[in-house]
């Protein structure tokens, strides 16, 4: 590659990434140069500004065609853009999250935090436009290794080394499952190009081998379950959610499980589309029922494991389990509507989940407790912020006019459309919803039948996380009862062709 | 503007959610006088409605249709949309039910006086509850249907929850669980609807089902599908309506919510069970209701003879009161099961007294708990020497519920029985031990308490009813003699539509 051809091509399209990665360094240079007593709050509003640029920078480029740049490895098309925004959307409110996040040890390791932060989401996004299993891995890991140091950011505190290292543990095994998949991946094609391994694949002498491919989808498949927290690989969720701090745990359970999405969306349908699985018939239709079996698995052991749970951040950790779940039924059901569906989901999950997420961080800090009885009599104490943790709670559990019924019927409509309708796994998310109803409810039983609680004390909403909320809520009500603002921005934009065909060469 | 005047209707009490919120919440005398006023708005809009209302024409009127969501799926031969239109109106059916959602509504405003605690957000509850209620009579697709549907969901859960007698959280859990079953069977075959005929529209879905068999065949509409659907649809409803033995939770709620409520709930809320049966069964799928019917007429007769049976056995009002509604529901079945006219004449009226009916007698034993603390039937007698109004209405009412001529319960089991013998003669003739049952269980309630000795020694019940008490009283029981005594008030509206149902049942 000469200086020629490095120069010719359209770098304005990662002008996202190179923003996040500009301010990324930035923030560490200047970190390592401030007074160890000066206040990080500047680098917050670097972080969030940096975060908004970016968000800007993705749509502009909302009009340009797909192109692809670095031989094709790197790639703007559509669904790029579409999760680029859900990631930055994501990472922009969990920032604001941390903005009010006030234990003294984060306080000591701000800086850190936010150009680990902001690394991770450019690992998100380098995901998102990848077409080729190195950029995907590289990405990854770039996400992954930021995370493990985020879990374990309060260095101090036990909990959160524990949570770390059962991260960096379960995620280095994942890790390992996956990258052995996609070698066998190489193996066989001989590529890393998604769209060169697509066409390698179609040749008649890989037929003969197509064992080794089924072989390959499920070691891929599994290893990226990882991120989602989805089963077999969704136990380390409880674990680390528990012990990071909240911000942290928001952006694990959002931002890095919507990137998970995306690598499977992006890696395992592009891949393995036109494969043929054993006797030459269609791979995917082939595996369909083991990946009925995860996804089942994955809302069962989600919602059953929520029941039991009297800690907060480890009850939403099972019910992040459970949400895993539910994506991952469109992505079973073989339904072509599996892009907008999937990324409609995120969307509400993203200002449902987060703003719950910001209830939870205010009561934790206000009781001191990650108990779930710090909800007893929050209506009492405060009416608007038990208001909003109701609003995001009914949309989790899927009750109509917010966005998480928007969001689950579609789900429905994937599922029981295509001929033949899955029956059964629709029957079983709906059962398992119902599930659901129980801790959701729970929770706003606390909230609104029960007094007490810390003393009839009012509780301080700061700033941020009141817009945080207001936001959130606002966004999953008015997804709810119009969910076409978002789901025609999609459809007005997006054409499976375009994730399917390898256009837009640059070089 | 007449064509937006069901949307008025339907967001009416929206205001009043609007203003509450702005009403300090000590200040009880104007939350009440809110409250009354909020629920009259609804109830001036619905007779508005019922003056534009053509009675003579046939057809669903007042219709409103916009464009509200639309989902694009790619498919192999093309891209399909499918549309789901905020579409509402009212046929003569949904109008009587709007109007009696009004009518108690308001009067259930009225006797929520006697809630001392927590009346700001009762009321807001309450206008969200009669929201739903509303729009649950007037949609006229299936998933504005389901919305609004679920919107009586939740503010129920809270006003059974916080507001009523000792066990009301758990009447609000087993409400909240078994409702949320049936939501799940509707959601379900709703959405399978939906893909396999394209659209959500009542009329257009009975076009769809209307169609030559060879037809459905191709849509992959099938006999095994359609009965699928129906027999889901059917239990879903039953457990609304409810039918034995899905009754459970209906004791509970009746047993433990405010009679406000209780009045609310066994005046509307089982009617939607009535409701969806007709419309979705009857309507959309004539051909395998019938197929259907000697199933229901039996289950109407046990839950006829079931509900009598154990109202003898019961020594608390309330109870005698839940179990007789529960008869009083198998009447609605068997009414249905008749498949002729007066058979579905029948369930309608049915539908309506019965919901004037038992908020009537709710009210009166919510008026006498106030004044007793208690509802066993051993606590009272002698109650016309002290409370001769409240003891007439009492007796009024009792005898409204055993079907004197005259009254509303007459008519409507008169006919329905009429339509059965038509066609099912035997099972009718078991059916009728139920009217007689009715007698004695009612009688033995009634005059225990209205006559006799006033048992425990010194027993004061206190001052008669209030002005405030009296009122809703006799204005249900003046509606109930008016439809009791010239019932071509009702049947003039329902003229129309039941030519629509009767067509589809071929003549």
């Amino acid at each position: 590659m000469d200086t020629d051809a490095l120069l010719s091509y359209n770098w304005a399209i990662m002008a996202p990434e190179f923003t996040i990665l500009g301010v990324a360094t930035l923030l560490s240079v200047l970190d390592l140069f401030m007074g160890k007593n000066t206040s990080r709050r500047p680098l917050l509003w670097m972080a969030l500004a940096g975060v908004a640029v970016a968000m800007a920078f993705v749509f502009a480029e909302l009009d340009t065609d797909v192109t692809s740049i670095l031989h094709d490895t790197y790639r703007l098309d559509f669904f790029s853009k579409a999760f680029k925004i859900l990631l930055l959307l994501g990472g922009f409110l969990v920032l604001l999250l941390a903005a009010d996040y006030r234990k003294k040890e984060l306080q000591e390791y701000r800086g850190e935090f936010y150009y680990l932060f902001l690394t991770a989401l450019l690992g998100a996004m380098i995901m998102a436009s990848s077409a080729d299993m190195i950029t995907l891995f590289v990405g990854l890991e770039l996400l992954s290794l930021s995370s493990y140091i985020l879990a374990g950011i309060r260095k101090k505190s036990g909990k959160s080394n524990e949570s770390a290292f059962k991260y960096v543990v379960s995620g280095g095994i994942a890790t390992a499952i996956t990258l052995f998949g996609m070698s066998y991946i190489f193996g066989l094609t001989g590529q890393t190009n998604l769209f060169d391994v697509v066409e390698t694949l179609q040749e008649p002498v890989l037929l003969e081998h197509s064992f080794l491919l089924v072989f390959a989808f499920f070691m891929t498949f599994i290893g990226l379950s990882f991120k989602i927290a989805a089963a077999p690989f969704h136990m380390w969720a409880p674990d680390v959610y528990e012990g990071a701090p909240i911000p942290v745990t928001a952006f694990l359970s959002v931002v890095s499980k919507t990137a998970g999405f995306i690598i499977l969306l992006r890696f395992i349908l592009l891949t393995f589309i036109a494969a043929a699985g054993i006797d030459r018939d269609p791979l995917l239709v082939q595996v369909q029922p083991y990946v009925i079996v995860l996804a089942a698995a994955t809302m069962i052991l989600g919602n059953l494991g929520a029941l039991r749970q009297r800690n907060i951040k480890r009850l939403f950790a099972y019910s992040s389990v459970a949400q895993a779940g539910y994506i991952l039924v469109p992505f079973v059901s073989n339904s072509t509507q599996v892009f907008e569906l999937i990324w409609f989901y995120l969307l509400a999950y993203i200002v449902m989940n987060i703003g719950a997420f910001a209830c939870l961080q205010t009561l934790t800090r206000d009781a001191g407790s990650n108990d779930v009885s710090i909800f007893r009599g929050l209506f009492s104490r405060s009416p608007w912020l038990a208001s909003a943790m109701t609003i995001f709670l009914l949309s989790l559990a899927g009750i109509p006019a917010t966005a998480g019924f928007a969001g689950k019927f579609g789900i429905f409509m994937g599922a029981l459309g295509p001929e033949p309708g899955h029956y059964v796994l629709a029957g079983i998310m709906m059962l398992m919803t119902l599930v659901s109803y129980v801790y959701y409810f729970n929770i706003i039983g606390l909230m609104f039948f029960r007094s007490g609680g810390t003393g009839g004390r009012r509780i301080s909403i700061a700033p941020s996380i009141g817009a945080v909320l207001v936001f959130c809520a606002i966004a999953t009500i008015g997804l709810g009862i119009m969910p076409n603002i978002a789901l025609d921005f999609f459809f007005g934009q997006f054409d499976v062709n375009e994730f399917f065909m390898n256009t837009g060469h640059n070089h | 503007m007449s064509s937006m005047l069901l949307t008025l209707l339907i967001f009416s009490p929206l205001l009043s959610v609007l203003i509450l919120l702005f009403v300090p919440s000590d200040d009880e005398k104007t939350l009440k006088m809110t409250g009354v006023l909020g629920a009259l708005l609804p109830l001036i809009a619905a007779v508005t409605a019922f003056t534009a209302f053509d009675t003579a024409e046939s057809g669903v009127q007042l219709e409103e249709v916009y464009q509200w969501i639309t989902y694009e799926v790619f498919q192999a031969n093309g891209e399909l949309n499918y549309s789901i239109q905020y579409h509402i109106g009212a046929d003569g059916l949904s109008m009587i039910l709007i109007l009696l959602t009004a009518f108690i509504a308001f009067l259930a405003s009225i006797a929520s006086f006697s809630i001392k605690e927590k009346l700001k957000s009762f009321y807001i509850l309450f206008f969200i509850l009669e929201l739903g209620m509303l729009g649950v009579f007037s949609a006229q697709n299936l998933f504005l249907f389901f919305v609004f549907f679920e919107l009586t969901l939740v503010p129920m859960f809270f006003l059974i929850g916080r507001y009523g007698y000792l066990n009301r959280e758990k009447a609000a859990w087993s409400f909240l669980i078994y409702n949320g079953i049936g939501s799940a069977i509707l959601l379900i075959a709703f959405v399978a609807l939906f893909m396999k005929s394209g659209s959500m529209a009542f009329d257009q879905l009975k076009a769809v089902f209307a169609l030559p068999e060879a037809d459905l065949k191709e849509m992959y509409l099938t006999e095994n599908f359609r009965m699928g659907i129906l027999i889901a649809i059917l239990a879903a409803f039953a457990v609304k309506l409810p039918v034995v033995p899905l009754h459970t939770w209906m004791l509970r709620v009746h047993a433990e919510a405010h009679p406000a409520i209780v009045m609310i709930h066994s005046g509307i809320l089982l009617k939607i069970g009535a409701y969806g049966m007709i419309r979705f069964g009857l309507g959309i799928f004539p051909e395998e209701f019938k197929s259907l019917a000697g199933v229901i007429a039996v289950l109407g007769v046990v839950n006829l003879l079931y509900g009598a049976f154990l109202a003898l056995s019961q020594s608390d009002m309330k109870k005698v009161l839940a179990y007789s509604s529960v008869s009083h529901m198998g009447i609605v079945l068997i009414g249905l099961a008749a498949l002729n006219e007066y058979g579905i004449q029948g369930a309608v009226f049915q539908t309506v007294s019965h919901g004037l009916i038992s908020a009537l007698l709710f009210f009166l034993v919510g008026v006498l708990y106030n004044r007793r603390g208690s509802s066993q039937l051993h606590d009272f007698g002698g109650l016309a020497s002290q409370m001769p109004v409240a003891a007439g209405l009492l007796l009024a009412g009792g005898l409204a519920s055993l079907g004197l001529p005259g009254m509303s319960g007459f008519i409507s089991e008169f006919m329905a029985f009429l339509g059965l013998f038509e066609v099912m003669p035997v099972t009718a003739a078991v059916g009728t031990i139920g009217l007689i049952l009715t007698a004695v269980y009612v009688l033995r309630a009634v005059l225990g308490v209205t006559f006799g000795r006033v048992k425990r020694e010194g027993t004061v019940y206190g001052a008669d009813m209030t002005a405030a008490e009296r009122f809703p009283a006799f204005m249900l029981l003046a509606a109930i003699i008016i439809i009791g005594c010239y019932p071509a008030l009702l049947s003039g509206l329902l003229g129309a539509t039941l030519e629509s149902i009767k067509l589809g049942l071929g003549g």
